[in-house]
């Protein structure tokens, strides 16, 4: 199984290419490649770090790649800042758009009284169907570390309480996003990135 | 519901796991590779791996441990040991760790916190805080002193307060161990950690004097502790992941159970 990973220098991509290895694909990274996503048969963007790093997709042409490849019908997860990115915008960097795929926003959690960052494991609650999720149950738990997140709507599979809900996967078409870390998360999270990998174009 | 974390920690000399009390007489305790494997699928929700000799000769050989330690772990996984520049850091990240802790070079040279963050993400960084009470002060928690090399040198620094600044400079996690309780299994210092943790806004984790589920649930709720870490109740065998979360459930704290 082919996938290309976008490498936007956010972080460190060692788990995520483990864990697609462990699951049998080929990952190909990529940090500007645009003719590697003409040919892509998937693509993960994955992300720790800063919204504002995602500015590097603008700047070396990925962006206008992968809003082709998605176009194409090719499947696409983004990860953490990854599924952010789906969105608008973050407020963690207001002048840095997004793929505006999802018309909303990310927000920071609100303080009251809890920490910030979420971090840590908490339970899922599946809302909806969704391929992506596909024989994960509500009440499983999954890997988290982030300070801003994406708010809960129809295009919503799962949804995480922290502090209020928000959109802990998002799922429209061939376009995925899950604010947690699916390499993090044991066998929960293998499954997950399994479903990903055997996506049937 | 975000729960609390139970951490496996690995101290690790020369690519072998070892146990000591507080810091000294150190006994075999296995491989590493074999044993975050193991506390991963009986539910440790993260794996430490302290390299406590970390001398530069050792840098090969910690490497090559990280590497196969990771290479089947999908929890997130925490290196540290030794770790002096970003470049070092660099290194345990290619090798497949999460994040890395960082004490005695975070403390000789704060600067290294922002820096190794602003590459890899604050959630990367962890400072370590190794804390002892000093028992003629007015204030024996807020006063309790900063350690390093491994317990040998007082820097003068209150744990209270290198925990804020280290939040400040862009830690992502406080990992703090009471050098009074370590290796005891007498309790943590549920009082210390319960100062550095309402101190803070970044997850702060409480080690030392693991020893039975009591404490666990101590921690968790007077030292308002986000994750525990514990080594020998796992390694010897005295319990598993699995029991010690089934009794913290049954005892209302919030744990992930493995599937």
């Amino acid at each position: 199984m082919q996938v290309t990973v976008i490498d936007y220098k956010a972080g460190n991509l060692t788990s995520v290419l483990k864990a697609l290895r462990y699951l049998g694909a080929d990952p190909v990274v990529t940090d500007s490649n645009v003719d590697v996503l003409t040919r892509a048969e998937r693509v993960v963007l994955p992300g720790v770090g800063h919204f504002a790093a995602t500015r590097r997709l603008d700047d070396a042409g990925l962006t206008a790649a992968i809003r082709a490849a998605i176009r194409r019908g090719v499947p696409f997860l983004g990860i953490c800042v990854g599924m952010q990115w789906l969105y608008a915008g973050s407020m963690e960097a207001p002048g840095q758009p997004g793929l505006g795929h999802f018309a909303e926003r990310c927000a920071r959690f609100p303080e009251r009284g809890e920490k910030v960052p979420h971090v840590g494991w908490n339970s899922l609650e599946m809302n909806g169907s969704s391929r992506l999720l596909a024989g994960v149950r509500t009440g499983e738990y999954v890997y988290f570390t982030h300070s801003y997140k994406a708010p809960v709507t129809g295009d919503t599979c799962a949804k995480t309480h922290y502090i209020e809900p928000f959109a802990a996967a998002v799922e429209q078409g061939n376009v995925m996003g899950v604010q947690f870390h699916p390499e993090k998360s044991g066998e929960m999270g293998l499954k997950i990135l399994r479903n990903f990998l055997e996506w049937a174009c | 519901m975000l729960t609390k974390r139970i951490i496996a920690c690995l101290d690790v000399h020369a690519g072998r796991v070892v146990k000591g009390v507080q810091f000294v007489d150190l006994v075999d305790a296995g491989d590493p590779a074999a044993l975050a494997a193991r506390h991963a699928r009986e539910g440790a929700d993260e794996i430490v791996l302290l390299d406590i000799t970390a001398t530069h000769e050792g840098r090969q050989t910690l490497l090559e441990t990280v590497q196969r330690t990771a290479r089947e772990l999908f929890v997130p996984f925490t290196v540290g040991g030794g770790i002096r520049s970003a470049a070092e850091a660099a290194q345990v990240f290619e090798a497949g760790a999460d994040k890395i802790s960082i004490n005695s070079a975070a403390l000789a040279n704060p600067e290294l916190i922002t820096a190794i963050g602003s590459s890899f993400g604050a959630q990367a960084v962890v400072v370590a805080i190794d804390a002892r009470r000093d028992v003629n002060a007015a204030d024996p928690v807020h006063d309790t002193q900063v350690f390093v090399q491994g317990g040998r040198k007082c820097t003068g620094r209150r744990a209270v307060e290198w925990a804020r600044e280290a939040e400040d400079r862009g830690a992502g996690e406080i990992l703090l161990t009471s050098m009074d309780a370590d290796g005891t299994r007498a309790g943590f210092d549920c009082e210390l950690t319960a100062a550095v943790s309402e101190a803070v806004n970044i997850p702060v984790i409480a080690s030392g004097g693991a020893g039975t589920v009591a404490h666990f649930a101590d921690v968790f709720s007077r030292g308002k502790a986000d994750a525990a870490l514990a080594a020998s109740i796992f390694h010897f065998g005295v319990s598993s992941a699995r029991s010690l979360k089934e009794e913290l459930r049954a005892t209302g704290v919030s744990v992930r159970l493995p599937c």
